[in-house]
């Protein structure tokens, strides 16, 4: 598992990347109440915002990590997005993104350096 | 003014509880505790919570000739009818200005031979030196050596009258003072959550074993700004500087009801109070815009600063939104806003622009939660 700067971690099966947030990141959001995913399909340019995520206090972006095509999206967290609280490592993964150059992966931490850039 | 945020006598105690703590109005103030913001909203409405209010402006006004002197003289500077005010009781105002704008909205109530006033915790310095150049022959007393706690919901009565019995003979709007095991006690029975509820006030050095005594019974939760944001809005009741200010007048705000007729043309003590001209005008013939409840239809909330338009392409914006959030207790996103008169009837469709995209809004009945107070 890798993480990004802006509290996301990434999950990578080939050139297939899962994307969430991290504890910490959820923990500083407080209660989401709101999630609005990308489409299935939408090609997507690193850094561009694709997912909005609001809490009971305000609205913030999940950035795509690598370019590419979003390839599956999880629709359960628009019904239950508490569970980006409950469970932000495991079921509220928020998408999947199948990236056209898996190198640009290279460049995020991994626990270790994440746990200390968090400090 | 300085730099350093100024703490209330519960500061050790909201850190002892795991508090967030933010500034706010000039103090370093509890924004959630370990439950969160969600689940506090949700424990007012079905026990109770626990709120350190004491960093409003709790203010005592006394008038050689006593209570009815004092309250004909706050009638020169605010709406309504004081001096009708029943000894024992409390009713809402807003202080006007020359434009008919809102200075600030307060709690006013009838104690003995003397005026209570709580106001807002950011105006409260202008509000007292209004007070002071507004009210000649009164003397103006901020209470510096009180906090005030609120404790809201259905479980309040039951709560606080374990520690003072006397409460539960009191109804909604209410003020007493009774003697308890913290000393003298200032109790109304009201608040800031469309709940059953009191507010209490106690002497500083009293305050953190009177709140220590009510977070020690398992209905009571410490709830922080946060949910006091949303249990507020919820229950349709305004924000200074957000839903009300300078520029916005009671009609335009929908507080009309706080007007009483004696106040309005044809009354007794029609008028009489700044920015009079332009309120009891617009008493009569309407204002051009309103404050109004928003439901947006989706699941996004409409937040402060939203314009509203009435169409989902094109168009000027008509209107913006004052206040919006999550409603824990609704479930669904819920926010106010002004909208002009003419599309302020309930069931009003609008659209209101979130990330560049409009989203349909409906113009809603205020409050949100039906309101609970034991009348």
């Amino acid at each position: 598992m890798k993480f990004t700067e802006e509290h996301e971690w990434l999950r990578a099966d080939g050139d297939v990347v899962a994307v969430g947030i991290t504890e910490h990141a959820s923990e500083q959001l407080g209660d989401v109440v709101f999630v609005e995913l990308p489409e299935v399909g939408t090609q997507v340019t690193k850094g561009d915002d694709i997912v909005v995520i609001e809490s009971v206090k305000a609205a913030s972006d999940i950035l795509a990590p690598v370019d590419g095509e979003i390839i599956e999206i999880n629709e359960t967290l628009a019904d239950d997005p508490g569970k980006v609280n409950s469970d932000p490592l495991g079921e509220a993964w928020f998408f999947k993104i199948k990236a056209s150059d898996p190198s640009q992966m290279d460049e995020y931490m991994d626990e270790d350096a994440y746990k200390d850039f968090i400090g | 003014m300085s730099d350093t945020l100024r703490r209330t006598p519960l500061h050790a105690l909201h850190l002892e509880l795991g508090a967030k703590m933010v500034p706010f109005a000039g103090y370093d103030m509890p924004v959630q505790y370990p439950l969160g913001v969600m689940k506090e909203h949700l424990h007012t409405r079905a026990a109770a919570g626990l709120f350190d209010v004491s960093h409003m402006g709790q203010v005592i006004v006394r008038a050689e000739g006593g209570y009815d002197a004092a309250a004909l003289t706050l009638e020169a500077l605010v709406p309504v009818d004081i001096l009708g005010l029943g000894e024992g009781r409390q009713r809402y105002g807003v202080f006007t200005n020359e434009a008919g704008g809102i200075g600030d909205d307060l709690m006013i109530a009838h104690r003995d031979d003397h005026l209570f006033v709580v106001v807002n915790a950011a105006c409260k310095e202008a509000d007292i030196a209004h007070m002071r150049a507004g009210m000649p022959g009164c003397e103006v007393e901020e209470i510096t050596d009180r906090a005030l706690l609120a404790l809201q919901g259905p479980r309040a009565e039951a709560v606080l009258s374990a520690l003072v019995p006397d409460v539960r003979n009191m109804r909604f709007m209410d003020v007493a003072v009774l003697d308890s095991d913290y000393g003298e006690l200032w109790i109304s029975r009201s608040g800031y959550t469309g709940e059953d509820g009191f507010e209490v006030s106690v002497a500083n050095e009293n305050a953190e074993a009177l709140a220590r005594a009510l977070l020690a019974n398992d209905e009571v939760e410490p709830i922080g700004l946060g949910a006091r944001d949303s249990l507020r809005l919820e229950a349709g009741l305004c924000l200074y500087g957000h839903d009300i200010d300078s520029t916005t007048t009671p009609v335009e705000a929908a507080l009309a009801w706080a007007i009483q007729k004696l106040r309005r043309n044809g009354g007794a003590r029609a008028g009489g109070f700044p920015g009079a001209d332009v309120v009891l005008e617009q008493l009569e013939s309407g204002a051009s815009r309103r404050r109004v409840g928003l439901r947006p239809e989706g699941r996004a909330p409409m937040r402060e600063g939203t314009e509203l338009y009435a169409r989902e392409e094109g168009g000027a914006p008509l209107g913006r939104v004052t206040s919006g959030a999550f409603g824990p207790t609704i479930g669904a996103p819920m926010s106010m806003g002004y909208v002009p008169s003419e599309m302020a009837e309930t069931g009003t469709m609008l659209y209101g622009e979130v990330r560049g995209k409009r989203m349909p809004v409906k113009v809603a009945k205020m409050p949100f939660t039906p309101a609970n107070f034991k009348r």
